[in-house]
C-alpha cells in the first residue's frame, strides 16, 4: 500500500478547509427582498454579524436636560464663538456631553487648558470648535442626507479623540524608481480588500471627478470614459458598499447601474452623501490642515478626512438609525 | 470495489518504453530518455517522455518565458522588490496597459511599455505554440482539429488584447496581467457597456460553455460505465462497434429515444467548446465599437423586460433645478 496519495490527499483537504473557512463567510445568509421579485434586488445580511454590529452601535445614554437654565453662555464664558446664545445649563451639558463621546479618559484637559479654559492654546480646543460648527451646518443644511435623525460627535467619534475611520491621501505601498504607480493592485482594505485603486476617496470625495461612466446611450456617441476610469468609481463603490455594510442592491438595480428611474430612494440619500463627504472635506476638514500637529497628518501632509465609513461604520444607518440629536437641539441649527 | 470504478487508473500497464513512430528524415530528435511515474499512472499514461520540442517549441518556450518574467518581475517591482509581499499579494498584483492617453502610441515602459513588450511576447508564444500543434498533428498524421480549437481560444484572446483596443483606438481598453485585477476588469467592463449579459453573443457564449459542461459528463459518464466491456477503447469502437459501443448507444436510445454514435458524440463537444471562445469573440468585439450599452440595446430590441414599480419614483438629484451639485 503506497501512503503517499492519501497523505497528499490529506494535506491537499486541509489546505483547502484553511483556505474556504477563512475567505468565505459562514452561513447563514438572509437575504430581504427589497424590489421586484425575480429580478435579485435583495439586501443581503448574516445575523450573526448584523448582531455584533448592533451591539457595537449603541447609542450612550444622554444626560438629561434641565430645560433653559441661567443666562446664555456667550455672556458668562470668555471667548464663546459658536453656541453664546446657547444656556449656561444646557452649555455645560453639552460640554460634559462632548467629553464623554469625545475624550473620556482625557476629560476637559484634551481640549482646555484647565487655568483658562477660554485659551486657544490647544490646537484640540480650535478643531472642536469647527467640529460643532461642522455639525451643526451637517444638521441645518444636509438634510437631504441626515434627514432629521441628525448626527452629533458621537455619531463619528464613539469615545475616541480620532474617529476609527478616516483617511488621508495615500501615497501607495514603496516601490523603486522605475515603477509609476498605478493607483491600484494591491489588497486595501479601504476598497473591500479588492485590487481596486485603494484611494478612491481623493478623486470623489476631494475633488468632484466624474463618476459617472456608463453609457446612457445604447449605440456608441459622447461617452469616453474607459474601463480604467470604471475601475476608480467602482472602487469608490466598494467603498460605499463596505462602509455601509449593504450590497450594490441596496442603491441600485444591478442590472443597470446607471438607471435611476429603477434604483432604490437610498441611492438619492447616498449621492448627497457623497456631495456632504465633499463639502465636509473642503470646507471643514482640509482647512484645519494648519491647525493639526504633524503627528495628525498623513504621509503626504494633508489633514484627516471623511469618507462614508467615518459616519456609518459599516452599518447602513449610523447607529442603527437612532437620533441622539434629538436630545441635544441646540446642535440642530 | 471494482477496479474500475474507482476515481483513478488503478491498473497501469507497463510494457517496454515507446519512443513514437520515426520521424521524417531532417526533423529534430525528441528530447529525453523515457520512464514510468506510478503517481501520474494513475491520472494518465505512466510513461513520461521522450518530448518532441523542435523549432517552434523551443521558440514558443522562450517567447513565454520572457513575457512571464516581464510579468512576473513587474509586479515584485511594484511591492519595492520584497520577496514577502510578493508572495502574499500575488492574487492582486499585475501589469497595467499604458493610461488612456497614450491611445495607440508606444508608451514609456513604465506606462504601460512593459505590457505592451509582454503581450507582444505572450502573443509570439501562443501563436508558435498553435503552429507546432498544427504541425505536430501533421507530422503525426492526424487531422489538425486540436490546432483549430486552439484557434478559436486565441481568437478569444486577440479581440480582448489586440483587435478591440485597436479598433477602440486605445492600448487602455485591454485586459490587465494580474489575477484579481484582470476579474476587475471584467467587471468594469460590462459595468462600463451596461452589462454584458444582454449581449446575445455573450449569451451564445454562455450556453456553449455549460452546454459543453454537460457534453462532457454526458461523455465521460458513458464511457466509464461501458469501460468494463473495454468501452475506454473508443478509436477502435468507432470503426468496429462491439457490446460497449452497442450498450452505450442503446442506454440513450433508451433513455431519450436518440444517440449520438462514438463519433458523431465528439463532433458535438468540439463543436460546443470551440463555439465559446468564437461567439464570445465576437460579442466583446462589437462592444464599444457596435453597442455601447448592451442594456439599452436590449430595451431597444425587446429583450429586456420592464418590471413593475416597486420603490417610489427615484428622479437622478443631479437634474433637479437649484439643487446641489
Amino acid at each position: 500500500m503506497n501512503f503517499g496519495i492519501p497523505i497528499a490527499a490529506a494535506l491537499a483537504v486541509v489546505a483547502a478547509v484553511s483556505v474556504v473557512g477563512s475567505t468565505i463567510e459562514r452561513p447563514p445568509v438572509v437575504t430581504v427582498q427589497r424590489g421586484f421579485r425575480g429580478t435579485g434586488s435583495v439586501v443581503i445580511y448574516n445575523p450573526r454579524t448584523l448582531a455584533q454590529q448592533y451591539a457595537a452601535n449603541q447609542v450612550p445614554e444622554s444626560l438629561p436636560s434641565t430645560g433653559p437654565v441661567g443666562p446664555p453662555a456667550g455672556t458668562v464664558y470668555q471667548n464663546v464663538q459658536v453656541l453664546k446664545d446657547l444656556d449656561v445649563g444646557d452649555f455645560t451639558r453639552l460640554m460634559v456631553s462632548m467629553t464623554t463621546w469625545v475624550a473620556p479618559e482625557q476629560g476637559c484637559a484634551y481640549c482646555h487648558n484647565t487655568d483658562d479654559m477660554a485659551s486657544d492654546t490647544k490646537y484640540t480646543k480650535v478643531v472642536a470648535r469647527r467640529m460643532l460648527q461642522m455639525v451643526k451646518h451637517i444638521n441645518a443644511d444636509w438634510k437631504d442626507h441626515v434627514a432629521a435623525t441628525g448626527v452629533t460627535c458621537y455619531t463619528c467619534h464613539r469615545g475616541q479623540p480620532v474617529p476609527a475611520n478616516i483617511w488621508f491621501h495615500n501615497p501607495g505601498p514603496p516601490h523603486p524608481g522605475g515603477v509609476i504607480p498605478t493607483g491600484k493592485n494591491i489588497a486595501s482594505a479601504s476598497v473591500g480588500l479588492t485590487s481596486l485603486p485603494y484611494d478612491p476617496f481623493t478623486p470623489f470625495l476631494e475633488h468632484d471627478a466624474n463618476i459617472r461612466v456608463e453609457s446612457t446611450t445604447a449605440l456608441p456617441a459622447a461617452d469616453h470614459q474607459s474601463i480604467k476610469q470604471t475601475d476608480w468609481t467602482y472602487a469608490l463603490m466598494m467603498h460605499m458598499s463596505t462602509a455601509l455594510g449593504v450590497n450594490c442592491n441596496y442603491c441600485h438595480m444591478t442590472r443597470q447601474f446607471a438607471d435611476w428611474s429603477q434604483s432604490s430612494p437610498q441611492r438619492v440619500t447616498a449621492w448627497y452623501g457623497i456631495r456632504l463627504a465633499r463639502d465636509l472635506n473642503n470646507n471643514y476638514l482640509n482647512p484645519l490642515q494648519a491647525t493639526f500637529p504633524p503627528n495628525r497628518l498623513g504621509p503626504l501632509g494633508d489633514g484627516p478626512k471623511v469618507n462614508c465609513a467615518t459616519c456609518h461604520n459599516g452599518v447602513f444607518k449610523p447607529l442603527f438609525g437612532v437620533s441622539m440629536l434629538k436630545d441635544f437641539p441646540e446642535l440642530a441649527k | 470495489m471494482a477496479e474500475y470504478q474507482n476515481i483513478f487508473t488503478r491498473i497501469q500497464i507497463r510494457g517496454p518504453v515507446h519512443d513514437g513512430i520515426q520521424l521524417p528524415r531532417g526533423s529534430w530528435q525528441r528530447l529525453g530518455k523515457p520512464g514510468f511515474s506510478d503517481l501520474l499512472g494513475r491520472f494518465g499514461d505512466a510513461q513520461i517522455g521522450p518530448v518532441y520540442l523542435g523549432f517552434l517549441g523551443i521558440a514558443s518556450l522562450i517567447c513565454g518565458f520572457i513575457a512571464i518574467e516581464i510579468i512576473g518581475l513587474n509586479m515584485w517591482a511594484s511591492v519595492n522588490w520584497d520577496p514577502v509581499q510578493f508572495v502574499r499579494m500575488l492574487p492582486w498584483l499585475a501589469l497595467e496597459p499604458p493610461p488612456p492617453s497614450y491611445g495607440l502610441r508606444i508608451p514609456p515602459l513604465a506606462q504601460g511599455g512593459w505590457w505592451l513588450m509582454a503581450g507582444f511576447f505572450l502573443t509570439a508564444s501562443i501563436l508558435l505554440w498553435w503552429a507546432r500543434t498544427y504541425r505536430r498533428a501533421i507530422a503525426l498524421g492526424l487531422g489538425t482539429h486540436t490546432a483549430w480549437a486552439f484557434a478559436s481560444a486565441i481568437w478569444l484572446y486577440l479581440v480582448l488584447g489586440f483587435f478591440r483596443p485597436l479598433l477602440m483606438g486605445s492600448w487602455a481598453e485591454a485586459v490587465p496581467f494580474g489575477i484579481f485585477p484582470h476579474l476587475d476588469w471584467t467587471s468594469a467592463f460590462s459595468i462600463r457597456y451596461g452589462n454584458l449579459f444582454y449581449n446575445p453573443f455573450h449569451m451564445l457564449s454562455i450556453a456553449f460553455l455549460y452546454g459543453s459542461a454537460v457534453i462532457f459528463a454526458m461523455h465521460g459518464a458513458t464511457i466509464l460505465a461501458v469501460s468494463r466491456f473495454g468501452g475506454e477503447r473508443e478509436l477502435e469502437q468507432i470503426t468496429d462497434r462491439g457490446t460497449a459501443a452497442e450498450r452505450a448507444g442503446l442506454f440513450w436510445r433508451w433513455t431519450m429515444g436518440f444517440n449520438a454514435t462514438f463519433e458523431s458524440w465528439h463532433r458535438w463537444g468540439w463543436w460546443f467548446a470551440v463555439l465559446v471562445t468564437l461567439t464570445g469573440g465576437i460579442g466583446i468585439l462589437l462592444t464599444g465599437t457596435v453597442v455601447d450599452n448592451w442594456y439599452l440595446w436590449g430595451v431597444k430590441h425587446g429583450l429586456a423586460p420592464t418590471y413593475p414599480a416597486v420603490f417610489p419614483h427615484v428622479v437622478d438629484p443631479a437634474t433637479l433645478q437649484g439643487g446641489v451639485r
